[in-house]
């Protein structure tokens, strides 16, 4: 029976650590390598990087953390994060990520989506999507719309018709990050993540939201996701993966338990 | 040394990473002096089967394969490199290499898992592995461990070659082969500590450790 994944998430800047509230004051909290080594001794069942520097240096100092991460931890990883050609995807996964993930780019150019898929396997590349919740429209029926830019461009894109479409595309899996919930850790925004898992058939990575444990539990229960993403309540040792996973189990959950 | 066989798969670079944090010593590589010279060979595999089976034949590789199995050379094929062992893949509607009898079927969308919801494909993530038979891979490994898939299509080889099930929809076979001749679906060099203790006892096996 396969187990629900427990994904902590790293947001790098210029090589280096940090975490958004809100996306906004981002503090630096320490080298993603050493991060992501004691995460993989810790039990997380994958690893997601998301690169937020924006200069070509910055790319860089990424593809050389990627391949310093690749040799230490014996997990899959996926980069995301400035992605936007095939080119870039080729960077990263021949510096050791399993996965790319297309957020912004793939939105702009969603044809990035299926050249990734002909070129990698549909396994290789994730769409991440952010989403806010406006009033339900014409233009937006699921009331859920797709936003850019950390939220701050709204595209006039249905969520659920987005979700649809780059499963049609070829992504092998979708992270929903709820822009709402996001830094708020008051829960997931389980029935976005519910109403985009049951449109598609590929996995979903809940994201955006979680302050413990019952919440990740929601995530893949309620949910229906087949992961869910950590950040904040991890990085600050306010639970470590294991206590998040008893807790899981506790409520039924199959989770990796040997690591 | 152990070769890897390099033909393009996307995964060969993390099994070689893999084994030289386990400080075996291996090499990427196609050149069939080396390969007839390694004391064992590892045959990885991302990706599409049509793809992997045109480079494989168009490099001569497929024969090298045969005759290094037939010369008995212990091998261990991975994901893509399990599945192209057998006689065909219903993937690109592709003959394979037939040096284990059986095929590769495509999951059935169809199928349901635990909470009644149908199965997701591909099936990805951590899922467990039950041996039918003894098998040295596993020597020293909890049989409770779990180790990491991302695969659409599974391998259904003739039951005598059964050594692994895991279940996902249905129960497939995960692991396949006889002595020497192994191919696991799931990916070892992405399976944490399991993962490396089952690549290990294959150098073990090849006499590297």
């Amino acid at each position: 029976m396969l187990s629900k994944r427990v994904i902590p998430c790293l947001d790098v800047r210029d090589g280096k650590l940090t975490k958004g509230i809100k996306f906004k004051g981002n503090v630096d909290i320490g080298d993603p390598v050493e991060t992501a080594r004691l995460y993989y001794e810790a039990g997380a069942d994958e690893l997601v990087f998301y690169d937020i520097t924006a200069s070509s240096e910055g790319r860089g100092i990424m593809l050389d953390v990627v391949d310093r991460v690749a040799r230490e931890i014996f997990i899959p990883f996926s980069v995301g994060g400035g992605i936007s050609t095939v080119e870039d995807m080729r960077a990263v996964l021949l510096a050791g990520a399993e996965k790319i993930s297309v957020n912004s780019a793939a939105v702009k150019n969603p044809d990035i989506i299926s050249q990734g898929a002909a070129a990698f396997g549909s396994q290789c590349v994730v769409v991440g999507m952010d989403v806010k919740q406006v009033p339900v429209s014409e233009l937006i029926p699921s009331g859920y719309e797709i936003v850019i830019h950390g939220g701050r461009k709204a595209m006039g894109l249905d969520a659920l018709e987005w979700a649809k479409t780059v499963e049609a595309l070829g992504a092998g899996e979708i992270c929903c990050n709820s822009i709402d919930a996001d830094g708020a850790k008051t829960g997931y925004e389980l029935k976005l993540t519910r109403m985009i898992a049951e449109a598609v058939t590929i996995p979903v990575i809940a994201s955006g939201g979680a302050g413990n444990p019952d919440h990740m539990a929601d995530a893949v229960s309620l949910g229906k996701a087949s992961a869910a993403l950590i950040a904040s309540i991890v990085h600050y040792g306010e639970y470590s993966i294991k206590q998040c996973k008893d807790h899981m189990t506790a409520r039924g959950i199959k989770v990796r338990t040997i690591w | 040394m152990l070769a890897i066989l390099d033909y393009k798969a996307g995964n060969q670079t993390s099994v070689r990473r893999a084994l030289d944090h386990l400080g075996i010593p291996c090499r990427i590589t196609a050149d069939p002096a080396v390969i007839a010279d390694a004391s064992g060979i590892i045959f990885p595999g991302v990706g599409a089967a049509g793809q992997a089976m045109r480079e494989l034949t168009t490099t001569g590789l497929d024969a090298l394969l045969t005759e290094q199995v037939a010369a008995a050379k212990p091998l261990l094929g991975i994901c893509v490199g399990c599945q192209i062992l057998l006689d065909y893949s219903a993937e690109n509607d592709t003959p394979a290499l037939g040096i284990v009898p059986g095929q590769c079927a495509l999951f059935n969308a169809a199928l349901t898992d635990e909470d009644d919801s149908p199965i997701r494909i591909p099936h990805m993530g951590w899922n467990q592995v039950r041996l039918d038979k003894k098998c040295e891979l596993f020597e020293g490994i909890d049989p409770a461990s779990e180790f990491y898939f991302v695969h659409s299509y599974y391998p259904v080889p003739s039951p005598e070659y059964v050594i692994g099930v895991t279940h996902y929809g249905l129960d497939f076979c995960s692991v396949h082969g006889r002595q020497g001749l192994w191919a696991v679906q799931f990916h070892p060099e992405k399976s944490g500590r399991p993962g490396l203790a089952l690549l290990r006892n294959f150098a073990a096996y090849c006499r590297e450790v």
